[in-house]
């Protein structure tokens, strides 16, 4: 979905996390790299201006530049922010007390919403739900007969509105009620938020009609004018929720952000594709993660799942949820790495915040001294790193034919990558359950 | 002139500042300072320019005032910045003279795509009111054979404008509906045809097939045709819209753009990126859903228009 955008923060965060630590020199430049990605996302730019605001306030706090681990911090920090902005939790259409729930779609003109009512309608249906369908666009030509054969395909009844978009609207509640339906789902006609004329018989018909829900049906590919757009829309309406359209394609959908910033309203739906099932509900938190440089993450996710095993990789999650990794998850780990392929590959398609940790951890020259060195360890040992003390290390050496250095460096990364892990693990149960998924890390 | 500026300046002004309204505005404060170029910065990508060409414009817009020592004189920015962006979206010739070489043959083929939702259907009518209101034997081709209803849709149009029309036998393909559009122009001589085609993302490689396809099979119908291909890009879209007419570009060779919904308050600005990255200039603008509101683009005018 937002592909572009996610690589551009995979880049600028690698360049952050190779670096010490966050000063107000290189956030200030991370955070022009922020809006540049995010303005070529179509984030509006005064929202891109309040974000980036936001953001430096939090991460120029003494927390981040205390901390050890900079880059994943501010990654956290964009990461939060982010999620905030989009909104905390996935929301559903609300039901009516009483049946049936009406829902009115409306929009811009070609937005999605003909469409998005015969996919909607099909989502009740499947659910055993009674649903009917008002085909109340008496603008624009076949705009009726469209939504009829939607109608028809996914078997739920259609009321043609006649002339009058504001009285068809009413016989449909009437008849749907009198039929005993459950969901009753209005099309509206494509329309500017500067038509007064045309904004109003939508005032008109949620006064008459009182609807349940009103959502405004948006393009994800719609520029820095969604602002205008959604605004007015909700100050004339009083919107309860968007749908975002067209998601299938390459938009990186900057105006998600824009219009749930300057409307407060939640995203509840997105379309992914033309046909009826194309619809899903949208899910802020995994958008974010897209957007936060999470890499290719269902690529890699799939090519974990291959080599590693579903139980293993449970177990690993469920360690890291207790944030107890040890050195045996480590050498666990680095057995099943190598059963993925080369580590070049790998570490390209992993979120950019970690393949620091990668590389230091499994560079391919230092993979079998590694390997070696952790067989050394006795089980204790690798569940209790820090009984190993330093007889027990020149004893690793000895057996691994290392040398202590070498020990001692091995530990100190371990001891990194488990404080990298515990930020990692309070990021969210998302990327917790990701990560267990990839079985690294 | 055959751009009506009354006509474009309503449907664009009605409730935005317009944007060189703006710009006047910003240039008032002060000289071409840093804060000046960073507010015009921020109007241009709010038009949705894009970061690059807004770059690239008051880059060259602060070397010029700097070299001609002009930077403090407010009217004299201004119209270098006008003719700064002029520069990128003005075609030789006078605007409409593409119509002409658009008759050069008879019959002649239009092959009209976009992503979906941005106007093909409708600008399909507009333009066949328009040919066929200038004494033009007009077809079009009910080409989208995927979508609901897209053939009536596209059936009405046919009817209100005075055009032919083709569509497809049951089960046929959106090619084969070409074929016969084609074929039949020929035999009734027809002057031009319009081919709808379903709206499709430019990221969706089967569907481009099928779209090349389409291409290929008019060219098997008339050796020569489609003599012009045409990109509908709604005024709305944002950076996106370059990524759609690069892609349809490469894949089809697009020779102009149809630059719809610009009676709404968005500005298309992706098309001074389009223009400028890939040489393809607008031809009309859509400012409405009736069959008149349709206005040959005259980018003198347009950016005149905009700086009113
Ligand atoms: N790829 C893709 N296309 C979609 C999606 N949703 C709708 N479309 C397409 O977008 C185009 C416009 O959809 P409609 O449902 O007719 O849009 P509308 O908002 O009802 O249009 P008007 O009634 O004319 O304002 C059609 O070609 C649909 O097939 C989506 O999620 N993905
Ligand atoms: N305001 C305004 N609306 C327009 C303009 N051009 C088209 N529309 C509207 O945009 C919507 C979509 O137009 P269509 O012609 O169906 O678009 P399309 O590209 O053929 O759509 P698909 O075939 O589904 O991809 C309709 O509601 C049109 O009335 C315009 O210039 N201004
Ligand atoms: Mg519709
Ligand atoms: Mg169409």
């Amino acid at each position: 979905m937002f592909n572009q955008l996610t690589e551009k923060f995979g880049v600028i965060f690698k360049k952050l996390s190779g670096r010490g630590k966050l000063t107000e020199e290189n956030v200030r430049e991370a955070l022009a790299e922020v809006r540049r990605a995010l303005l070529e996302a179509d984030v509006n730019y005064k929202v891109v201006k309040d974000f980036l605001a936001d953001v430096e306030t939090k991460a120029l706090g003494a927390e981040v530049l205390s901390s050890i681990q900079p880059g994943q911090l501010f990654v956290k920090i964009v990461y939060d922010s982010l999620v905030e902005l989009l909104g905390k939790n996935a929301e559903l259409i609300k039901t009516a007390g009483a049946p049936p729930t009406m829902i009115m779609a409306v929009g811009l003109q070609g937005s999605g919403k003909t469409t998005f009512c015969g996919k909607l309608a099909l989502q009740y249906k499947n659910k055993g739900k009674r649903v009917w369908l008002a085909a109340c666009d008496t603008q624009r030509p076949a705009a009726r007969e469209q939504l009829k054969i939607l109608g028809d395909s996914v078997g739920v009844k259609t009321h043609l509105a006649g002339e009058d978009a504001v009285a068809g609207a009413l016989e449909a509640r009437q008849r749907s009620l009198e039929d005993g339906a459950d969901f009753l789902i209005i099309d509206t006609a494509g329309r500017l938020h500067i038509d007064e004329e045309l904004m109003n018989e939508l005032a008109k018909m949620k006064t008459k009609l009182k609807p349940t829900e009103i959502l405004l049906v948006l393009d994800a590919m719609t520029g820095q004018d969604a602002v205008n757009v959604a605004t007015q829309f909700h100050q004339k309406l009083g919107l309860d929720g968007l749908v975002l359209t067209k998601l299938d394609g390459d938009a990186r959908g900057g105006a998600a952000l824009s219009v749930r910033k300057v409307t407060g309203v939640p995203i509840k739906l997105a379309g992914v594709g033309e046909k009826l099932a194309d619809l899903e509900p949208f899910y802020p938190d995994r958008m974010a993660s897209r957007i936060l440089g999470m890499g290719d993450i269902v690529g890699l996710v799939e090519k974990a799942q291959e080599a590693f095993s579903q139980e293993k990789a449970e177990e690993l999650a469920e360690r890291l949820r207790k944030k107890s990794f040890t050195l045996e998850d480590f050498r666990q780990q680095l057995l099943e790495v190598k059963k993925m392929g080369p580590l070049d590959s790998l570490a390209g398609k992993l979120p950019a915040a970690f393949s620091r940790g990668m590389e230091a951890g499994f560079d391919e020259n230092g993979l079998k001294h590694t390997e070696a060195m952790l067989s050394s360890m006795t089980p204790t040992e690798r569940e209790k790193p820090h009984i190993i003390d330093g007889s027990r290390r020149r004893r690793i050496a000895k057996g691994s034919g290392t040398s202590v250095q070498e020990v001692n460096q091995l530990l100190r990364q371990f001891e990194q990558m488990a404080k990298m892990m515990k930020s990692v693990s309070k990021m969210g149960k998302f990327k917790a359950d990701l990560l267990g998924r990839l079985g690294r890390f | 002139m055959g751009f009506s500026f009354e006509k474009l300046k309503a449907g664009l002004t009605k409730t935005r500042q317009s944007f060189f309204g703006k710009v006047r505005e910003v240039l008032g404060v002060g000289g071409l300072d840093e804060a000046t170029l960073s507010r015009l910065e921020e109007i241009l990508v709010g038009s949705d320019l894009g970061v690059a060409t807004a770059e690239r414009v008051l880059s060259h817009l602060k070397e010029e005032t700097q070299r001609s020592g002009i930077a403090r004189d407010r009217e004299q920015v201004l119209s270098l910045l006008k003719s700064e962006i002029k520069s990128i979206v003005v075609d030789n010739g006078s605007p409409g003279d593409f119509e002409e070489s658009l008759f050069a043959q008879k019959p002649s083929v239009v092959l009209v795509l976009g992503v979906n939702g941005t106007g093909k259907t409708t600008s399909i009518g507009k333009l066949a009111r328009r040919f066929a209101g200038s004494g033009k034997k007009v077809l079009v081709a009910a080409s989208d054979t995927f979508r609901a209803a897209a053939i009536e849709q596209l059936e009405l149009w046919a009817k209100r404008s005075g055009a032919d029309f083709v569509k497809a036998a049951s089960g046929q393909d959106p090619a084969s509906v070409a074929f016969d559009a084609v074929s039949a122009a020929q035999k009734r001589g027809t002057d031009i045809v319009l081919v709808d085609t379903a709206g499709r993302l430019h990221t969706k490689t089967n569907l481009m097939e099928e779209l090349k396809k389409v291409k290929r099979v008019i060219g098997k119908a008339l050796p020569g045709a489609p003599h012009e291909v045409w990109l509908v890009l709604d005024a709305t879209v944002g950076q996106n819209g370059l990524l759609q007419a690069k892609t349809f570009h490469q894949d089809l060779g697009v020779t102009g753009v149809v630059l719809t919904k610009l009676d709404g308050t968005a500005k298309g600005g992706i098309v001074l990126a389009i223009a400028s990255e890939l040489g393809v200039k607008v031809r009309y603008i859509g400012i409405g859903e009736k069959l008149e509101d349709l206005e040959l683009f005259d980018p003198e005018d347009f950016v005149e228009a905009l700086f009113a």
